[in-house]
Parts: C-alpha cells; structure tokens; sequence
C-alpha cells in the first residue's frame, strides 16, 4: 500500500507544480488545436473522412511529444532527481507518478481534442475514443521513460522525439485501426498488449535509467 | 584466423547461390539475391538479440566490458539491418517493378527498426560516458528486441501479407539443393558477421586502454 502511496504523492506534486506555474498544459492544449486548424489547410478539399482519422493521431502523438519533452524539465532544473532517486521509495514509483501526471495532462488535452476533432473534421465514435484512451496509457508509459533517458543526454528535447516515433509506430496502427477499421476489436486489443508489454518493462527497467 | 573461415564461406556461399543452385521456374536470376538477403536478415536480427542478451548482461551483473560487446552488437546489427534494407529494395525492383513496396512486411519492420537503432546512436552519443550511459543504452537494447515482435504484428495488422512466404508450418518449400545453398549462405552470414564483431570489439579495446593509458600519462 505503502508504494501506491508514494506514487500518489509524487504524482500529486507534478500537478500541484503544473497548477502553480502553468507551464506544460495550456502550451499543450493550444498545440493540439493550432495543429488541427493547420490540417484543416493541409487536408486537400477532396479529402475524405478516413485521412482525417489518421491526421487525429498525427496531431495527440506531437502534443503528447511537446508535453514529454518537459516532464522532467522541473527535477532537472532543480537537481531534484538526486534527491527522487535517494528517496527511501523503490524508484519505479517515481517513473509511475510521472506517468500518471502525464496520463492527467493528456487526458485532459484529449478531452479538448477529441470535440474539437468532431467539430472540425467529423464524428468521434465509441472505438475511437477506446483507441485514444488505450493509447494513451502507451504514450505516457514508454514516452516518461524515453524522456528520462533523453533528459540524460545533452541534446534532450532533440533526441526524444527520434527515440519516441519509432516506438509510438505500433501504437498509431492501432489507433487508426481501431477508428477506421470495421474490426476494431482486433485494433484495441493489440492496444492493449502493447500497453501491458511496455509497461512492465519500462516498470522493471526505470530503476538503471535513473541510477548508476 | 575468424576471418578466413568468413571469407572461405563466404566465397562457397557465393558460388553455390551462383552455380549450383537452380534456377527458380518463376523468378529467373532475380531469385538468387534470396540466399544473401535472407540470411542478411537474420544475421541483423541476430546481432540485436545479442546486443540486447549483452545488454541484459550488463543490468544484472554490472561489469563495464558488457556495454561495449552490447554497443558493437547493435553497431554490427545497424550495419545488416542497412544491407538488408538495400538487398529487399533490389529485389523488390526486380521481382515487382518499385524500389519501395510497403506491403512488403519484412522490408517495413526492418525501416522501423533501422529509425529505432538510429536513435540509439543519437542517445548515446549524446550522453557522457560512464555507468548511466551504459544503464540507459542496455535498457534501450532491450526495448528493441521487445519491439521487433511488437511492429511485426502491427505491420501484420496494417497491411495484407503478400511478401513470399518461403517458410511455412510445412517446412520449407525448396528443393533440398536450394535449402542447402541457403544454409551455407546463413552460416557463411553469421560468421562473417561474428568475426566483424570480433574485430571491432577488439580495435574498440584497444582504443579505450590506449586512451586510459594516455589519460595515465598526462
């Protein structure tokens, strides 16, 4: 319980820090729907609906990019992470409270984009929005962990999206998938493996990112 | 002494895969680039694995040589992940007319993980050296061999499968001349590709202890 616990704490900071100084969530939600209305202009007019799916995806995969890259802005700026990783708490903890910040900033852009998408562009159905929500929960799993690793490195914010894209592929085949595809049952439930692979082993491998 | 069993191999390889194999009732000559990019492909597939074994390695028993093995395994696997994706390409233009087919699966994967290994490089050189980049890039070695099954299925899951499958749950549909030519080119592959890993680590070495020494000096 203890473990739930700490996670709950660490996670609780990151919001009250993002509540405090505002830095990542309104960058985000502006992001997400600049980018739409700029699809709108790239979409030629002939477009059907089944590209606009796929552009959906372009648009929550570089949001949720923008926001990764400055998760870990704060501990890096204060040395914090030292002082995390000395923490008596076991360190996977601390990649699970960030996760779960950043799943509550996504979802909150999500709930931002997904009516806007509709209003823009077209319905939103029912697999669609189980498609985001599963591949969400994959963004911020892998994306908190790559972007602990690329805070390591001096080039930071320019290596994580060529860490990330590769590795967020699977995800948009699943989320487009599952939005255009009659079968997407198919489409959630590889969402769903993929959710349940990475996040083990970013759970397990977290602990050799942060410590020497 | 590694390398000349590669090179004696190799040139067995060739001459089989030239001479004495068949010529394919369908395909005609473009077939025979089948014995290099195959086992090309699994020589690449390979040498991930082995970097990330090595990787794993690393984790668990925290000794500092296993992240320069783990590091010239990926290097040599980056190097057949390109050869493949060079090898498909020709053969895709012989046998279909484009350089570029993405319903071809395998050639597809072989792109995601060319992009994957790519940023390895671009992460490890962009962090100092020491334990925390040999930690980082083991823990990322172990994120490719997780997913190389993962983009499997996905590219299984976008696209229909039209890429010759040579190997079925019947066992392999060649003659036994054919089947044999490719084991020795898959042989031959493996060999050369282990004796550059040999010679790599061993120049990487020297490299590191001349630069100790050198540190020791000054």
């Amino acid at each position: 319980m203890s473990y739930l616990a700490d996670v709950a704490t660490l996670a609780r900071k990151d919001l009250r820090l993002e509540l405090r100084a505002r830095d990542t969530l309104p960058a985000m939600l502006l992001f997400v729907v600049s980018t739409l209305v700029v699809f709108h202009f790239a979409l030629p007019a002939g477009a059907d609906e089944v590209a606009a799916q796929g552009l959906l995806w372009v648009a929550l995969l570089f949001t949720a990019l923008l926001g990764l890259a400055r998760a870990w802005a704060p501990e890096r700026e204060s040395g914090a992470l030292e002082g995390l990783v000395l923490a008596p708490c076991d360190r996977s903890a601390i990649w699970l409270g960030k996760a779960a910040a950043v799943f509550a900033f996504l979802a909150a852009v999500e709930l931002v984009a997904l009516p806007a998408f509709a209003l823009f562009f077209g319905s939103v159905d029912a697999a669609t929005i189980a498609g985001v929500a599963l591949a969400s929960v994959g963004i911020c799993a892998v994306g908190t962990l790559l972007a602990a690793m690329a805070a390591a490195s001096r080039t930071r914010e320019l290596v994580l999206p060529l860490l990330f894209l590769p590795l967020a592929i699977p995800l948009v085949v699943g989320g487009v998938g599952a939005s255009i595809s009659p079968d997407s049952g198919r489409y959630l439930a590889f969402l769903a493996l993929y959710d349940a692979i990475f996040s083990i082993l970013c759970w397990a491998s977290f602990e050799y990112v942060v410590s020497e | 002494m590694l390398a000349a069993v590669a090179a004696a191999l190799m040139g067995l390889a060739i001459v089989f895969a030239f001479f004495v194999a068949p010529e394919d009732a369908d395909q005609g000559i473009s077939q025979r680039i089948f014995y290099f990019h195959v086992p090309i492909a699994l020589t690449a597939y390979a040498a991930f694995g082995w970097g990330a074994f090595k990787g794993l390695l690393l984790l668990w028993r925290k000794e500092e040589r296993y992240d320069l093995e783990s590091y010239v395994a990926i290097h040599q696997g980056t190097i057949f992940g390109s050869l493949t994706l060079l090898t498909g390409s020709i053969w895709a233009k012989a046998s279909w007319g484009h350089w570029w087919l993405w319903s071809e699966n395998q050639l597809v994967l072989f792109l995601v993980l060319f992009l994957f290994y790519s940023a390895y490089f671009m992460l490890r050189f962009s962090i100092e050296e020491g334990p925390r980049r040999a930690n980082i890039s083991a823990v990322y070695a172990l994120f490719g061999v997780v997913l190389i099954p993962v983009s499997f299925l996905a590219i299984r899951l976008a696209e229909n499968i039209i890429h010759p499958t040579v190997f079925t749950r019947d066992g392999p549909q060649m003659s036994g001349i054919m089947f044999l030519t490719f084991c020795i080119a898959w042989v031959a592959m493996s060999v050369l590709a282990y004796a550059l890993y040999r010679l790599e680590l061993l120049g990487k070495r020297l490299d590191s202890n001349l630069r100790e020494l050198r540190e020791a000096l000054s």
